[in-house]
């Protein structure tokens, strides 16, 4: 099947799941969504058709809040769709904003754009015969949702850098090159949704491949020493080295990935390693070929090992390097030295080099939506209007307002204010904290995430408090399951849901995303959480070292012991 | 009584009778029981008949009574059971016959016909009188010289053309040179009392004649179209309902749906009460207190003030919450009520009947005494007021399916108007007043009129938007219980597909066994061009003619205001197109369906 030669060796053997079959017999990824399209009997998708549609970037979801009361009411679930954008590098401008602003006020049944982890925007909410029209109102303002999901390369992310806005524009171009790149070539999205010319071609896939990837694949630009991106939450990473400002090449990391299944051992969140420094002219040859050998070698029997950690962990990254190697045709030139020393965004305004002026507005959970008191969606769309710059999604799921003149600072400032999208009584705790979408509409959600996280940082800020440092704060993360959305494998403190109320919670990440935390408490309910963190944050505020971070002080102090090494480590 | 207790010689059975039915008895269940009397009771009344109907076919010219009706709702056809029992019992030879059923060509042959008729709609004969009274007013209709006929509408005053097709076969019968037998009676929803004496008085007009012919003992003759099933296996009757038992009261429109439409399941467990898909099931309800209490305080009346209700003695609280219509308005109340309480505003709004009516269409009884409250004595009120009328729901269940239980899909009535909550009587009844284990009298209405074919195989056409799914619910549990091979088409519309698609996961799950030939649904609001269901016949017009041809049958449910005819223009197109005839030669076919009892309404 591959254009390269294959080590049998190191190819998983055994029966390919299911998965593999719907991809394989879905006529690059077509499938017979046309017809259900047209089927006005069920709001959802059948068969095939409900995995095929996330290739095109949506999920099929229902309101899980009111799925016990349909059923009563004989209705079938709440089907609608959520479609999440491709917007490499999280850049959007003004007329784009107001558009998709409009068509969520119109047509979602949640009102709402949120704002993502994978620095882009999702509609939540979308009912059938909206599908289409979304894709075509997209399509017109030059956005598409294709690949955001399903097992190919999805968005690519990219440091949100308006400082260094000269590195930053490079860095970026290179995220849109090799979002396109990698790009599946079938002509399904534009025949379905753009009601595309069907074209009579021998249709191929070279770089994806014919039945795509084995699992999702993530990749990031990142420029260090800023980890915004979360690189140990990627398959494949592209760390920036610059010199004198310029970009010169990247450091190649590859490997890295969140997701685990409870009581699975063979699954574990994994950091990204090194593959080494490339020059500029091997970037998008470097990019396919790991996506190659990943397609070559990863797991197609088994879903849950899949993705590139496990693919890494099993040929050893010395093979994965040589065969990407191989197929680039150049050798891998040792790592140049980076660090990263940051995480969160850089809140409110900064000035960049090219004396432009930049706002970050924290958006808590990435909803932006008009809540009593606090109208946030049309405040920015009220900026949206007026703003000459452009505006940026972070990969923390809040927003930059990029490219103020200094001249209308003050305006942009002014309404950012009236609409409450600029409160200076945000804590640090509550800037640090993040949460992935989860209840209603994930179907995958275990418990909540997004609507219980403003009550968790509540309650946290308090033990803060309470224990002396209330200045401090430690980065903490709630995710609905075990999946990864919320990145909660890589906080100082991780919730991850295991079922309504109840929460497994690990310790022991840092504040710059660069060690999986560990198993601390499983299980458990939030009155058994707050006690133990109280106990540990007053620990913390006495025994510490100056400085020290709360992900540092619990292994330090032994509370859990270091992931070291992920495949042996985590489940120790 | 008993039958552990039943003695020889307390009954007609011999000792050795006795101890065998025991015996039987002893191994039947309560169903297999309420069954089995019923099956008796059944066969004893056919035997009878044979009896009965023997002697008069001997006796060659003996006058014979036909009695005719058209009925929507059964109630034409309860007063002409009754009139047809009580002139056999008076020893007439009588023939009682839907009239969809009648054979127009024996017209020139009857002497003496009672035709007993409600009215439809805006002055239109009830579905069942259509071809008949197509033929009546037609050139084909003959001279009628020997005739001595009576016509008796029923209807409804607060529409505008009251008794208008019971008024339309009298000036015609009369045209074809008809003697009336008796004046004319046109009778409102109360017609209890009025009807009994027209009856009295029809037949004392008539004894002379009768008496002339041969004595005869001739009873009511049993004639194809009437259906003896429900009455037969069952002492539940209208005037005697069950005490039922309400089951689940369930909605099952969404939480933002501008609609709450209820499944509602009841148990006739032991009341052997037997029905088939189309039926109806008659409800009767008692009042919101709330409303009782409120009527009271504005006319300053006590509670526990006692009235005659005819020749019964009660509270005024008891009789308008378990015994009067405190709901639908009606010309008599303003009437009766404007001349109690001198209002002059009603009593001039009575003299105009086009203003009546439209102030009728938008009010409850309620609205018009919060308008006009006034100091009026207990009876006077209860005299203003009618008698409850029980409502008819289209059952939605099969017993072949659910046994002893019977389904209905209600749609509540509920309102805001004038500053005020409102609630339909029954409806609200039924969603929010009875609890879940509260009983409900109810009766079996047959509905002879709306049947599947008896031929399995014959492919069915349903459209039923709206509550009007409810019969087909029951047709669709009918077929997949006699694993019917005739393919089924379902036609549903409402407002929004997300909130208001009744049954929707039943819906899916027969068009996935293959129950469900096909299902199209209109759901209105969901676009920004309305679409409805008449729109969805139209565009698979040519497959709707395909099956028409292969024999379908063709149902329709729900609203007979405009649906019903909006469905019915859009059939005349599909066979004006399709079958590439002319308005009058579609209509012709439309015509000889509906004769051939291939195109049936369940319409209100």
């Amino acid at each position: 099947m591959s254009q390269y030669p294959v080590n049998p060796e190191f190819v998983a053997p055994g029966k390919l799941s299911d998965n593999e079959r719907l991809k394989a017999e879905s006529d690059h990824l077509r499938g017979t969504i046309t017809s259900d399209l047209q089927n006005e009997i069920t709001g959802g998708f059948t068969g095939d058709n409900f995995m095929l549609i996330r290739f095109h970037g949506m999920y099929q979801q229902d309101d899980r809040d009111i799925r016990a009361e349909r059923a009563a009411q004989k209705l079938e679930p709440l089907h609608n769709v959520m479609l999440r954008a491709r917007m490499p590098g999280g850049i959007i401008t003004p007329t784009q904003w107001l558009a998709i602003d409009k068509f969520a006020a119109e047509h979602t049944l949640y009102g709402s754009i949120r704002l993502t982890t994978r620095q882009t925007f999702q509609f939540h909410g979308v009912l059938k015969p909206n599908i289409k029209p979304i894709h075509q109102l997209l399509n017109s303002i030059g956005i598409d949702s294709i690949a955001t999901a399903g097992d190919v390369n999805r968005n690519v992310l990219c440091t949100s850098n308006p400082v260094e806005s000269e590195l930053h524009q490079q860095a970026y171009q290179w995220a849109i090159k090799i979002s396109e790149h990698l790009l599946p070539k079938t002509r399904a999205y534009a025949e379905i949704w753009l009601d595309g010319e069907k074209v009579e071609t021998t249709e191929t896939e070279p770089v994806l491949g014919d039945t795509y990837l084995p699992r999702k694949f993530k990749t990031t630009v990142v420029i260090p020493p800023h980890n915004d991106v979360d690189v140990h939450a990627n398959d494949l990473n592209f760390v920036a080295i610059a010199e004198h400002g310029k970009l010169i090449g990247f450091n190649v990391l590859v490997g890295g990935g969140l997701a685990m299944t409870f009581g699975d051992t063979s699954t574990y969140p994994r950091r990204a390693e090194e593959l080494g420094f490339i020059s500029l002219e091997h970037v998008l040859k470097v990019a396919e070929h790991v996506v190659t050998v990943q397609r070559d070698y990863g797991d197609r029997v088994n879903r849950k090992n899949a993705k590139t950690k496990y693919t890494i962990d099993r040929i050893g990254v010395d093979n994965f390097r040589s065969e990407v190697e191989k197929r680039v045709g150049v050798a891998f030139e040792p790592v140049r030295p980076y660090a990263f020393t940051s995480r969160g965004d850089r809140f409110g305004w900064v000035e960049g080099i090219d004396g432009k002026h930049h706002l970050t507005l924290f958006i808590e959970n990435g909803r932006v939506l008009d809540f009593p008191g606090k109208p946030l969606k049309t405040g920015l769309a009220e900026i949206a209007k007026i703003h000459q710059g452009d505006l940026r999604m972070t990969a923390n799921q809040n927003l930059i307002i990029a490219g103020v003149p200094l001249e209308q600072k003050a305006q942009i400032e002014q309404l950012a204010r009236q609409y409450g999208l600029l409160d200076d009584n945000h804590s640090e705790q509550r800037k640090n904290s993040m949460a992935c979408v989860s209840f209603p509409t994930c179907p995958l959600a275990m418990a909540e995430a997004e609507r219980y996280l403003p009550e968790l940082v509540t309650k946290v800020e308090g033990l803060l408090s309470k224990n002396g440092v209330a200045d401090d704060h430690i980065v903490l993360r709630v995710t609905g399951c075990p999946n990864g959305c919320g990145r909660a494998m890589l906080a100082e403190v991780g919730l991850v849901g295991r079922a309504p109320g109840k929460y497994n919670v690990y310790l022991g990440g840092n504040k710059v995303g660069t060690r999986i935390p560990k198993l601390f408490l499983d299980n458990v309910a939030e009155a058994e959480i707050l006690a133990q963190l109280d106990q540990l944050i007053g620990r913390w505020a006495t025994e510490r070292q100056a400085g020290e971070d709360f992900g540092d002080f619990v292994i330090r102090s032994g509370v859990v012991a270091e992931v070291k090494v992920s495949k042996t480590d985590f489940h120790a | 009584m008993l039958l552990s207790s039943l003695v020889a010689q307390a009954s007609p059975l011999s000792e050795q009778q006795v101890k065998q039915l025991q015996g039987l008895v002893s191994q039947l269940n309560p169903i297999q029981q309420a069954w089995v009397s019923g099956y008796l009771a059944a066969s004893a009344q056919l035997a009878g008949q044979s009896v009965a109907v023997a002697p008069s076919a001997v006796a060659a010219p003996a006058a014979t009574l036909t009695v005719l009706y058209g009925s929507q709702t059964g109630n034409a056809k309860h007063v002409a059971e009754d009139l047809g029992k009580a002139a056999s019992g008076k020893g007439f030879t009588v023939k009682v016959q839907d009239l969809a059923e009648y054979k127009a060509a024996n017209l020139k042959n009857e002497r003496f016909l009672v035709i007993v008729t409600s009215t439809y709609g805006e002055g239109e004969p009830p579905e069942n009188a259509i071809s008949f009274y197509n033929f009546l007013f037609s050139k084909k209709a003959p001279q009628l010289p020997e005739l001595r006929y009576a016509v008796l509408g029923l209807g409804d005053t607060s529409y505008e053309f009251f008794c208008k097709t019971a008024q339309d076969f009298d000036q015609r019968l009369a045209e074809l040179g008809g003697k009336a037998i008796i004046a004319r009676a046109d009778l409102d929803v109360d017609y209890g009392t009025a009807a009994a004496n027209w009856q009295q008085q029809l037949i004392t007009t008539l004894e002379p004649e009768f008496a002339q012919a041969p004595a005869s003992t001739a009873d009511v003759i049993s004639w194809p179209g009437v259906s003896q099933t429900a009455a037969a296996q069952s002492s539940y009757s209208k005037q005697q309902p069950f005490s039922a038992e309400l089951y689940t009261n369930q909605k099952i429109t969404g939480r933002d749906s501008s609609k709450d439409v209820r499944h509602i399941e009841i148990s006739l467990a032991g009341s052997g009460l037997r029905y088939q898909p189309g039926d109806a099931l008659g409800v009767y309800f008692s009042n919101d207190p709330q409303l009782v209490k409120e009527l009271l305080l504005l006319t300053g009346i006590a509670a526990n003030t006692p009235v005659l209700l005819g020749t019964e003695r009660l509270t005024i609280s008891d009789a308008l919450t378990e015994q009067l219509e405190l709901t639908q308005s009606y010309p008599a109340f303003v009437d009766k009520y404007a001349k109690a309480s001198g209002s002059e505003v009603l009593q001039a709004l009575v003299a105009d009947k086009t203003a009546l009516r439209s102030y009728l269409s938008e009010r409850q009884i309620i609205d018009i005494v919060r308008e006009h409250p006034a100091l009026i004595s207990a009876q006077q009120l209860v005299d203003a007021l009618r008698k409850q009328q029980p409502r008819l729901y289209s059952i939605a269940s099969s017993q072949a399916e659910v046994e002893d239980e019977v389904h209905l899909t209600v749609g509540v009535v509920r309102y805001q108007a004038y500053g005020k909550p409102h609630l339909g009587g029954a409806s609200g009844f039924l969603a929010e007043r009875l609890a879940e284990g509260g009983s409900i009298k109810v009766f079996v209405e047959t509905n002879n009129n709306f049947r599947l074919p008896e031929n399995d195989d014959t492919p069915v056409i349903m459209i039923g938007p709206g509550t009007g799914i409810a019969p087909f619910r029951a047709f669709l549990q009918e077929r997949d219980a006699r694993a019917a091979s005739g393919k089924n088409w379902l036609f549903f519309g409402n407002p929004h597909f997300t909130q208001d698609f009744l049954y929707q996961v039943e819906l899916q799950n027969y068009l996935k066994q293959g129950l469900l030939t096909r299902l199209d649904v209109a759901f209105s609001r969901d676009t920004a061009e309305k679409v409805y269901v008449q729109h969805k016949l139209l565009k698979h017009g040519a497959e709707v003619w395909q099956w028409l041809e292969q024999g379908a049958h063709l149902y329709i449910c729900g609203d007979g205001a405009r649906m019903a005819k909006d469905v019915h223009q859009a059939l005349l197109t599909i066979v004006q197109q399709q079958g590439g005839k002319d308005e009058k030669a579609a209509q012709q076919y439309l015509d000889q369906l509906r004769i051939a009892k291939r195109y049936q309404k369940d319409v209100y």
